[in-house]
């Protein structure tokens, strides 16, 4: 009796338990030195960009970069405002840092890779980046402070007003699909790329991402001229490093939902020999690194906008330009009988 | 199933103590913050009971978009507690009525409340295997075809609603200046820019 027990326990809830574990250590793992790397990428490209050389004296070509600058915000000290509510004010971060990893929960990085294959996985996804801007705006409540406050309240106004357009560029690629499903929607694409048939739309949602993560040129928030850093301004050590953390995580993952939802996610261009030998993985991050590439590369060479450029841009003519689509894809799918029937 | 019952019991828990704290809560931002901890759970419960999708609109709706709104406002409020608190006693009188009559209210609905006989037969339909059908098609289903007109009703409501919201708040004021992004764009070369020949030492 008692054995059978200890067996249901195991069977039941300790093995597949642990094996969750394993799933998720091996993607996240992966992903924070991702994360690391990533900034190490910025700072060269940018550096090639505007002809300098960028870090080169920690490690050989300046590889060990990203370990020091970690190390030396582990030590630095956390301070915290006496006007801030201290409590919300190291939240903030927390929040800020757990949406941007837990969303990568039904990421499928290849075919069957994906630690929960969610029906409503895009669903999933929308859900998880709207709740980022709660991570701004309570840190920029909570410092008690002009400037992080100004710069809390431009980027939850930002972030809402590009997730209207998103949500409907979503929707056109769901026309095509039929499926709420990540994976669904990645073997949907294995004629074609969405990318082609709907390509002012995969130009749509790539600045929609870059206004969702607050990337140049749509960088306001933390507009260094003119608020200083936003709402970052007040947090020091750990706390600033796990915002830092949370927004290159997030642009990963931007990447990898537009690849996932136009450029065919781990499939590779063509179903031929030397590009079917390639694992889908390696074809998923290649796909994440030309994206992250375009991200610094418009950092580069963008200048940032007016907020009510900004604006005029999100609502005037993405939303419109979306619904446009929106319509017009559905006609043309009930026009020519190629909706995905039984799925 | 145990694990099943703990976070049923975890997430109701939550909900009720954070939907309590909403009113209890002396600062209104920790009032919305718990709101939005309520949302949160009551999402989680959903999706406890196989309604995924009804669970992840109620994210994105509520949490994602209406209580983003709320909490603006809330920060953005000037209110003194000492002087709110003051009138407490003096608005209790009439508060507390119609706290009661709320009450009597409710009480009288849920006396009265009768359980229709068809939808005993509705209940006592077979429920699809949910690998069968998801509740994306399962509601999508009935949504567009059966509840059709009552759908585009609730659509038009809301769209008479915004165009309201905006006619209330949009100011027309003169002498302001805008930028005409067609303008600027469709100024030909001779208005923006002239090139002369400089005579050396005469200037222009």
């Amino acid at each position: 009796m008692t054995e059978s027990l200890w067996q249901n326990l195991w069977t039941g809830y300790v093995f597949p338990g642990g094996l969750i574990l394993v799933h998720i250590l091996m993607l996240l793992v992966p992903l924070l030195v991702a994360v690391a790397y990533l900034t190490l990428m910025e700072r060269k490209v940018l550096a090639a960009m505007s002809l300098r050389m960028g870090p080169n004296v920690v490690g050989p070509f300046g590889l060990l970069q990203p370990l020091a600058d970690a190390g030396k915000l582990i030590f630095k000290e956390t301070i915290i405002p006496s006007g801030a509510n201290k409590f919300l004010f190291l939240a903030a971060p927390c929040i800020t840092f757990i949406l941007a990893m837990i969303a990568w929960a039904v990421i499928p990085v290849a075919d069957g890779w994906v630690i929960s294959n969610l029906n409503v996985g895009v669903l999933y996804l929308f859900a998880i980046s709207s709740l980022g801007v709660y991570g701004i705006i309570i840190a920029g409540w909570s410092s008690n402070s002009r400037y992080a406050f100004l710069g809390a309240l431009r980027s939850s106004a930002q972030m809402v007003s590009y997730e209207v357009s998103m949500g409907l560029v979503i929707i056109t690629v769901l026309l095509c699909v039929g499926s709420l499903n990540l994976s669904a929607i990645v073997n949907a694409q294995k004629t074609v790329w969405f990318a082609i048939p709907l390509f002012p739309m995969f130009i749509v949602f790539f600045i929609s991402a870059l206004a969702e993560t607050n990337r140049h040129p749509f960088d306001l928030p933390e507009a260094e001229a003119e608020l200083v850093a936003g709402y970052q301004v007040e947090y020091s050590s750990m706390a600033f490093a796990l915002f830092f953390l949370g927004e290159y995580a997030n642009m990963i993952l931007m990447s990898g939902m537009t690849t996932i939802l136009f450029l065919g996610g781990w499939l590779p261009p063509m179903d031929i020999a030397p590009f079917n030998w390639i694992p889908g993985v390696v074809w998923f991050c290649l796909k994440i690194f030309v994206l992250l590439f375009v991200f610094i590369w418009v950092r580069a060479t963008v200048p940032r906008y007016r907020y009510d450029q900004l604006m005029r841009l999100g609502w005037k003519v993405f939303l419109p330009f979306s619904l446009l689509w929106v319509v017009l894809t559905a006609g043309v799918l009930l026009a020519f009988d190629l909706l995905p029937k039984g799925v | 199933m145990i694990i099943q019952a703990l976070a049923f019991y975890l997430f109701a828990a939550i909900t009720v103590a954070s939907g309590f704290m909403v009113i209890a809560s002396r600062n209104p931002v920790h009032s919305v913050l718990f709101l939005i901890l309520a949302f949160f759970n009551a999402a989680g419960l959903f999706v406890l009971m196989g309604a995924e999708f009804l669970g992840m609109l109620l994210v994105i709706v509520y949490v994602g978009a209406v209580a983003v709104l709320f909490l603006f406002v809330v920060m953005m409020l000037d209110i003194n507690f000492v002087e709110l608190r003051q009138g407490f006693l003096q608005y209790l009188p009439v508060g507390g009525m119609i706290g009661i009559v709320l009450l009597i209210e409710l009480a009288m609905v849920l006396g009265g409340w009768v359980v229709a006989p068809e939808a005993r037969s509705v209940a006592a339909d077979p429920i699809p295997a949910l690998d069968k059908v998801t509740n994306t098609h399962a509601l999508g289903a009935v949504l567009y075809t059966k509840y059709i007109y009552l759908f585009q009703g609730a659509g038009l409501i809301l769209l008479v609603a915004m165009i309201g919201a905006i006619v209330l708040t949009l100011r027309s004021r003169p002498g302001v200046k805008r930028q005409s992004i067609s303008e600027q764009v469709n100024r030909p070369r001779e208005d923006a820019v002239a090139i002369r020949k400089v005579e050396p030492r005469k200037g222009i």
